[in-house]
């Protein structure tokens, strides 16, 4: 049986209809939702790699449909989206993230002989450490830091997916989107009916009740 | 016209939109581009929107400039971090030096209403020594202003915002009561305050810019806490919906989708106007005065970018300083968990606050600080674990489960004026062919020092209400201030007090990059003081002939 959560059966999505979602909200995370599994930015290849980062930096359950993060990302650098600014060295958002890919790839073929998205977990997590660390900095990088595309563009956009979907609004008990009904409650321990219960002290079933009339 | 206001002006046709009302206008007057008007602002946030509002109330003809879309909050604005992402600046920047800062959703807008439009709201006078801080307190650059005198506009401001406030203020000189009650605590809030009373020093509720009570089609706030990502009911005083629909009640014209790219100077060495890009093309907008308010980035930028035969430094830069002694403020924070749920994700982030050592002297470093209680929501937050804290993997997902336990206290901290810190020109060419803005940032020692003093601090401060697994986040800046900064002096500021440069009198500059030092406390409502000053004094000057 899977782990219920902190929340169990709490859902943001059952608040789509209440007055916590305006119009805009609704269109906005109904296109995220939707978006399109096939890549218009990443190879099929570059795809499968973002895939494997993404299972080491933000692991999802078996036990649900996943967060498509590989492909909100995609959708990001197709559409062009960037954070404003960028590091020394760093070229801008697409080129970083086609280099930084090649680069970490090239570098576990170096070292294992086999593409990153093909080791076992505890390879590629090694790999990835390396690159947090800034220790990777063969030619396939091309001067970029590897630090830097791990802090400022691969971890910050892998992260910034997960999160902008319901479904990780749901596993940690976030509100999310509250315009115009808000809140009312404010103090410690104050939920407001439309607000995820938590199971506390190994008790599920309360918190289950009340996540089923959250709406 | 389109629905989409980042891709077609909404401004034109002689009306704008009515921000208070889904799908409705109000009336706009509109000049012609070989109209010279009295003045062309380029910027339309805490300065550059302040100051058209009051140049129009006092008779003047203002066309106002911003690059950024007019949008409509109550039907544009979603509750949703990332699709909010539009209103910031994310033009293409390089950020580099020892300590290179974050753009971007950190402290730049582009919108009509600038980056007032997702500003955390926070408002509050500076400590009146730090208009003297070289003579009174033995640090950075004095100001050309008297405090006093700016109180005055600092009440001008917080009536024109409804600030929400506490009756007494504990820090400072007696000032009026807020015009709005202060917000009840969130349990973030309450934390802070907590702690503030186990340690033994002041806090209070913060004074903030969001309504506590209605003003006229505007609600008060909901404590939805998307505030940093705009306010989609209105209730945030930004620029957008309080100084902008007053410019053009007055007869401002607002020009949105309009980046500009030049100054043009005459052959008598005087600025004629700007040269903008709006649907597609470059045109050019005739003036007797030009005012550059584009924050302490775009408007060295916009000057350097300006440069002429007669001015091949750039503009306004005869003292050479366009450019330099930017500064930014400490952001560092100190995180723990709370065995009760805080869901700090309600409400405004800061809604308490303590100024204590930004009026307490006795510390090992110059200038002070301020911290108030946060509430991240659920990107920034995993951003902040992963990057700041470095969890990724099961750690991450493990932290983030408490993520309606997290408590967290974050200061903003005076940086030290550097000359070494600035804008400069890079090589790189952005989407308009313009050079783009390479920034370069470090900390001195005394930044260094502060930042320790501050962790330490609100590291006991946690402590002391029993949260657990603290830590401390080192890494972190907001606000931009400086790069152009006023003075007493032609040799060593870039513009007199009444933001009047010394070296092209009908051209000014309004807006942060005009600050000496920074303060610690956040910007907003200095810019917007230092803007209605300005408004003043050029309607006196007006009429003593000395425009």
């Amino acid at each position: 049986m899977p782990d219920p959560g902190r929340y169990p059966g709490y859902d943001v999505l059952r608040k789509r209809h209440t007055p916590s979602w305006n119009d805009k909200t609704r269109q906005v995370v109904d296109a995220r939702l939707a978006v399109p599994r096939e890549p218009r930015f990443f190879t099929g290849q570059e795809m499968a790699m973002v895939t494997a980062i993404a299972d080491r930096l933000v692991p999802q359950p078996r036990s649900r449909p996943p967060v498509p993060v590989a492909a909100l990302i995609d959708d990001k650098l197709h559409k062009g989206h960037e954070d404003g600014f960028r590091g020394d060295g760093m070229p801008r958002e697409r080129e970083a993230w086609r280099r930084g890919l090649a680069a970490l790839d090239a570098e576990a073929r170096a070292r294992h002989g086999a593409g990153f998205a093909g080791l076992p977990g505890p390879q590629q997590d090694a790999l990835l450490k390396r690159m947090e660390q800034g220790g990777l900095s063969g030619p396939a990088w091309g001067g970029m830091p590897s630090k830097t595309f791990f802090k400022q563009r691969m971890a910050k956009d892998i992260v910034f997916a997960y999160y902008a979907h319901p479904t990780a609004w749901s596993e940690i008990g976030f509100g999310g989107p509250a315009s115009p009904r808000g809140y009312v409650r404010l103090g410690y321990d104050e939920r407001d009916p439309w607000e995820a219960a938590e199971a506390r002290d190994g008790d599920a079933g309360d918190a289950q009740r009340k996540n089923r009339n959250v709406g | 016209m389109s629905d989409d206001p980042r891709h077609a002006p909404r401004a034109g046709h002689g009306r704008a939109p009515d921000v208070f009302r889904p799908g409705a206008w109000v009336p706009m007057r509109e000049y012609g581009e070989d109209e010279a008007v009295d003045f062309v602002i380029v910027g339309t946030g805490a300065g550059g929107g302040t100051l058209a509002c009051k140049l129009a109330e006092h008779g003047f003809s203002v066309v106002a400039m911003d690059a950024g879309p007019y949008f409509r909050p109550l039907e544009d604005f979603a509750s949703d971090e990332a699709e909010q992402s539009k209103l910031y600046w994310t033009d293409d920047r390089i950020s580099t030096g020892e300590n290179p800062i974050q753009l971007g959703s950190n402290n730049s807008g582009k919108a009509v209403g600038g980056s007032t439009v997702h500003f955390a709201m926070v408002s509050l006078r500076f400590r009146p020594e730090w208009f003297k801080s070289r003579t009174l307190l033995g640090y950075g650059f004095d100001w050309p202003l008297d405090w006093q005198e700016m109180w005055h506009y600092y009440h001008e401001v917080e009536e024109a915002l409804k600030i929400a406030g506490p009756i007494t203020y504990p820090w400072g000189p007696p000032r009026p009561r807020y015009p709005y009650r202060a917000h009840p605590l969130n349990a973030a809030a309450m934390a802070l305050a907590k702690g503030c009373e186990a340690m033994g020093v002041a806090w209070t509720e913060t004074p903030i810019a969001t309504l506590s009570a209605p003003r006229g089609l505007a609600h008060p706030c909901v404590y939805r806490g998307f505030c940093v990502t705009g306010c989609s009911t209105n209730a945030k005083q930004s620029a957008l919906v309080t100084w902008i629909p007053r410019a053009i009640a007055a007869g401002a014209e607002i020009r949105d989708l309009a980046m500009v790219g030049r100054v043009e100077t005459g052959p008598d060495g005087l600025a004629t106007g700007v040269h903008y890009h709006r649907e597609g093309r470059w045109r050019f907008q005739k003036a007797r005065n030009v005012v550059v308010a584009g924050y302490s980035i775009e408007t060295p930028r916009l000057l350097l970018n300006s440069a002429t035969a007669r001015y091949p430094q750039g503009l306004a830069n005869s003292s050479g300083l366009v450019g330099k002694y930017l500064m930014v403020q400490a952001n560092q924070a100190v995180w723990g968990k709370m065995e009760a749920e805080v869901r700090s994700y309600k409400a405004p982030p800061s809604l308490a606050i303590t100024e204590h050592w930004n009026y307490d002297d006795n510390k090992d470093f110059f200038g002070g600080y301020c911290y108030m209680s946060q509430g991240p929501l659920p990107q920034l937050w995993a951003n902040t674990q992963i990057n700041a804290h470095g969890l990724w993997g099961e750690p991450l997902m493990q932290e983030m489960q408490d993520y309606n336990h997290q408590v967290g206290l974050k200061i903003v901290g005076e940086m030290l004026p550097q000359e070494r810190n600035g804008v400069t020109l890079a090589e790189d060419k952005d989407q308009y062919g313009l050079p783009v803005p390479r920034v370069s940032y470090s900390w001195c020692d005394n930044d260094k020092a502060l930042i320790a003093h501050s962790l330490g601090f609100m590291e006991k401060a946690l402590g002391a209400i029993d949260a657990t697994d603290i830590w401390r986040q080192e890494d972190d800046t907001c606000h931009l201030n400086g790069g152009a900064r006023m003075g007493g002096d032609p040799r060593t500021s870039v513009v007199d007090a009444d933001c009047r440069s010394w070296d092209i009198r009908n051209l000014w500059i309004c807006d942060g990059s005009v600050f000496p030092t920074v303060g610690g406390v956040n910007p907003s409502l200095t810019i917007q003081a230092i803007a209605c000053r300005t408004g003043d004094r050029i309607k006196q000057m007006a009429t003593r002939g000395e425009l």
